[in-house]
């Protein structure tokens, strides 16, 4: 039987897991800086000890509502094939020990474009846990035209 | 045990660097193949790498060198004369050396590579000199800095006696310098002594000067300087608050000194891109030699220093179109002479900062790429229509080869192949947020065009706002700061039909609004009682950016963007500002591409009056348009138009039956396009509207009764035959508007306008 520790966090009600050592670390919500003309799951620019990273606000990358006004997110810094990336949460949950044994398909209630991004579930005790494929999470897709791709062809 | 490996592992990166020295040397050599200092140069190189091999007992290695080593020390000695087949071997031995290094690094051990053949060949090509001598065996030459007074003999500055003479008068307690010792004994002079001790530093800096650091552990440097950085803005932060005079200096000065350390930091990840270029010549010898071509290498911006990942990453792509360069574009010196060309080819490697970017040039003198065969070859290959290609001017056609799937190489050959071609090269530079351009001239040589942004680079930049947020303008793109207020903000913008322009000093500036490029207008803008435009230059084009309000001007870090932004190109990266939250940095080229600037530059039109087919504007280019005369609608191409102006028609002259009006330091000569001057539009109008053109770098004025338009033209269609001093019609603004032909309409007005610039007129009217 083989286990593996995921940390969690929920968003919008659901518990998401993401591989332990895929975690840099978690910060209190930092101000950042919005990005015109960025797809909208992208929440903005922080910086992180003198780097500039990207953050992804899971609501909208996962298609649910805006959190309400007032309500505090969490950041969690994951390490990706492209360096650091911030991952805007409701809250930070424990970190739980999952059997192989508990792993499950997707569940049929979740749709959209949460599915594509989610690899299975892990039955717990009090809640399903989703585990969270992170480098689909943070692969925004461009804007369609209007990206403004001018000058294709150089002058 | 370890500490044989690291001794291994130093020998190795030490011996590769030297190694890459050796190319260039060696290829200097051959030009210059009496040079004394360069002999020793490789000389030395090579016993450093004897020497240490044999403590390291790699035999073969040892062998090898030592073989090398005997030729050298005869050319160095000049018993025997450096010949091409004697560079050819000593370039084949660097080679297998490199090779038998490249085993030990993998395995630890040689590997059984033989290398009898050429170790015989360079015996023999010792022995092919002078006289078959007996192996000499030199005294080691120092490699670290030598003492002056060996300096001073080694340049004949004295003889050995007297060096001797003088280091036993020290010996005995003779407490001068040797060199001042040397002076007053009268075996040299101080003229000499001075150039012994720069010889000696040079020497000294190369060994001593520098070390070696692992790029983990600069990187280790960078992020605890973040770090650093974020607790110096909190202490300097609370310090402020605490009320504490002593505190707040020493945060003050804990302020400065963070910001110098981390400047220094970061630039120590640049080097110079003669660490890549160093590798070239060798490159491009071996190279014409394979395909039959002598080719000179000129590098340019030797000193231009990248940041070491942009380095790694430029580094195949440059390599391969060099290696284009001298297989493709370059001719066999036959076909160079008969084109009237030196045999010997040229390819020239600029690298300059320009425009917050890194610009690299590769350019040879070769046959140049012949727009028809790219275009024949690209619509063969299905890459374009016959439809897409007629709309394309030269320039255009010629950066199809860098389309996949393209390759126009009429044979292949082993050196550039096919398949891996200049798409390739073009992905490899965007992945790094670079860009290529090429321009070619048949028969002139072709020339590709880099840029790469500075990532990590340090540069000013300006500060702006707009809607709430700021962001940096690199300082390269600034070329001024206008500011409109009260009514100025109104009436100094004008709007032609939707397109915005502001007139700086006769000048026509287009405008672009930051806030509408970006996407954050508000929806119902109120009218703004002060504008403040930046007027910016990208490339040759200039324009007028519209923000909110200008802050300040500031070093930045520029800071690479994720992968989640790289296709917005509107950004050049981000930086952190001083109270550590993140700006973007505004790419300024995308910008006025964006705002479809492209290609209608007032600069461009100039230096390139006739570029456009004799003045027949390319599809898609704008057109100015104005009405001239009742029910007269005119275009004209805007690549023409140099300004707008209003003249007093008091102000006109008349010299003959032309009409003339003082322009500045010029003579502006007019063309009523209305007809004759009293037409009903000018009665009750006493000013002139009058669009300034300069075809073929002349100018004229255009007089029309008002302008009314910019707009993305088209070519009139086909079977308009066109007519005199105009190329045609096409529907604008729902009206039928003709296409000026301006060089046209100026002969008919006044044919001896161009006989200036010898251009013969023809028999117009």
């Amino acid at each position: 039987m083989s286990a593996t520790q995921l940390s969690t966090f929920s968003v919008n009600g659901h518990l998401f897991g993401v591989e332990v050592a895929v975690v840099q670390e978690v910060i209190r919500f930092q101000p950042m800086t919005r990005v015109p003309l960025a797809p909208a799951a992208l929440a903005g620019l922080i910086n992180l000890r003198g780097q500039v990273i990207t953050a992804v606000d899971l609501r909208r990358r996962l298609g649910f509502p805006e959190q309400a006004a007032g309500e505090p997110a969490m950041d969690v810094i994951v390490r990706t094939s492209d360096g650091p990336v911030c991952l805007l949460v409701d809250r930070i949950g424990d970190v739980v020990d999952v059997a192989q044994e508990a792993f499950e398909e997707p569940p049929e209630t979740l749709g959209g474009i949460a599915r594509e991004l989610i690899r299975g579930a892990y039955k717990l005790d009090h809640a399903l846990l989703l585990s969270l494929d992170v480098q689909r999470a943070v692969d925004l897709p461009p804007l369609g035209n209007g990206s403004g791709v001018v000058g294709a062809t150089p002058m | 045990m370890e500490d044989l490996e690291e001794i291994i592992a130093e020998f190795l990166v030490e011996s590769h660097e030297n190694l890459d020295q050796l190319d260039s040397d060696l290829v200097a050599l051959e030009q210059d193949p009496t040079s004394r200092q360069l002999l020793g140069a490789i000389f030395r190189t090579i016993h450093t790498i004897k020497g240490t091999t044999g403590f390291l007992e790699f035999r073969r290695l040892e062998a090898l060198t030592h073989a090398g080593e005997s030729l050298l020390s005869k050319l160095r000695d000049g018993e025997l004369r450096l010949t091409a087949e004697i560079t050819g071997a000593l370039l084949t031995m660097v080679d297998a050396i490199r090779s038998l290094l490249a085993a030990i690094e993998a395995t630890g051990h040689e590997g059984e590579a033989d290398h009898r053949e050429l170790i015989a060949t360079l015996v023999q090509l010792q022995q092919g000199g002078a006289a078959p001598a007996e192996q000499r065996q030199r005294p080691p030459a120092t490699p670290s800095s030598p003492p002056v007074g060996e300096v001073i003999v080694e340049h004949g500055g004295a003889t050995g006696d007297d060096l001797r003479l003088a280091m036993t008068a020290q010996d005995v307690g003779d407490p001068r310098p040797i060199g001042e010792i040397l002076v007053s004994q009268g075996s040299t002079t101080p003229g000499e002594v001075s150039l012994a001790l720069e010889v000696q530093a040079e020497r000294r800096s190369v060994a001593d000067g520098s070390i070696r650091v692992d790029v983990d552990r600069l990187d280790a440097l960078m992020r605890l300087m973040g770090e650093l950085v974020l607790t110096r803005n909190q202490s300097v932060a609370h310090a402020a608050s605490a009320g504490d005079a002593t505190l707040v200096r020493a945060s003050a000065r804990l302020n400065l000194i963070t910001t110098e350390l981390q400047e220094v930091v970061l630039r120590m990840r640049m080097q110079p891109i003669d660490s890549l270029w160093n590798k070239l010549p060798r490159v491009v010898r071996d190279l014409g030699a394979a395909c039959g071509k002598s080719v000179r290498l000129e590098l340019e911006g030797r000193e231009t220093e990248l940041d070491k990942t942009i380095l790694e990453a430029v580094k195949d792509p440059l390599t391969h179109l060099v290696r284009n360069a001298v297989d493709h574009g370059i001719e066999p010196p036959q076909a160079r002479l008969d084109a009237g060309k030196d045999a010997q080819g040229l390819l020239v490697l600029r690298a300059f900062h320009e425009d917050g970017q890194v610009n690299l040039e590769v350019r040879d003198d070769g046959a140049g790429i012949d727009p028809a065969v790219i275009a024949a070859k690209a619509l063969q290959a299905g890459l374009v229509s016959a439809e897409e290609l007629a709309r394309m001017n030269q320039r255009e056609i010629i950066n199809l080869i860098f389309l996949p799937g393209f390759s126009t190489a009429a044979t292949v050959t082993n050196v550039s192949g096919r398949g891996v071609g200049m798409d390739v090269v073009k992905s490899n530079l965007e992945t790094i947020g670079g860009a290529i351009d090429v321009s070619s001239v048949i028969g002139a040589g072709t020339s590709f065009h880099v840029r790469i942004p500075l990532t990590l680079a340090i540069i000013p930049a300006l500060t702006v706002l707009c809607a709430g947020d700021r962001y940096a303008i690199p300082t390269v793109n600034l070329v001024q700061l206008v500011r409109l207020e009260g009514r100025q903000a109104q009436a100094g913008i004008e709007r032609i039909s939707g397109t915005p322009v502001y007139r700086l000093r006769g000048n026509l500036l287009p405008l672009v609004y930051l806030d509408q490029e970006l996407g954050v207008a508000e929806p119902d803008p109120v009218e703004r009682d002060t504008v403040q435009i930046v007027v910016l230059q990208a490339e040759d084009r200039r324009f007028g950016l519209v923000v909110d309000g200008v802050l300040d001007t500031q070093e930045i870090v520029v800071k690479p963007l994720g992968s989640q932004l790289q296709h917005i190109h509107m950004y050049a990266g981000a930086t952190i500002l001083g109270d550590g939250s993140v700006a973007l940095i505004l790419d300024v080229l995308a910008l006025a591409q964006r705002a479809h600037l492209a290609g209608n530059g007032r600069e461009q039109a100039r230096a390139a009056p006739d570029q456009a087919d004799g003045g027949r504007p390319r599809a898609g280019a704008a057109l100015l348009v104005a009405s001239a005369g009742r029910d007269r609608q005119v275009a004209i191409p805007l690549e023409q138009v140099t300004r707008l102006e209003e003249f007093p028609a008091a102000s006109v002259e008349h010299v003959g039956s032309r009409e003339l009006v003082q322009y500045g330091e010029e003579i502006l000569p007019l063309v009523r396009l209305a007809g004759d001057p009293g037409s009903a539009a000018e009665a009750d109008d006493p000013a002139l509207t009058v669009v300034v053109c300069a075809p073929r770098g002349r100018i004229v004025g255009l007089v029309v009764d008002a302008i009314l338009d910019i707009v993305e033209g088209g070519l009139p269609g086909p079977g308009d035959p066109g007519g005199a001093g105009h190329l045609g019609a096409a529907v604008v603004r729902r009206r039928i508007t003709e296409l000026l032909d301006v060089e046209q309409l100026v002969r008919e007005a006044d044919p001896q306008f161009y006989d200036a610039d010898a251009v013969p007129a023809p028999g117009g009217p």
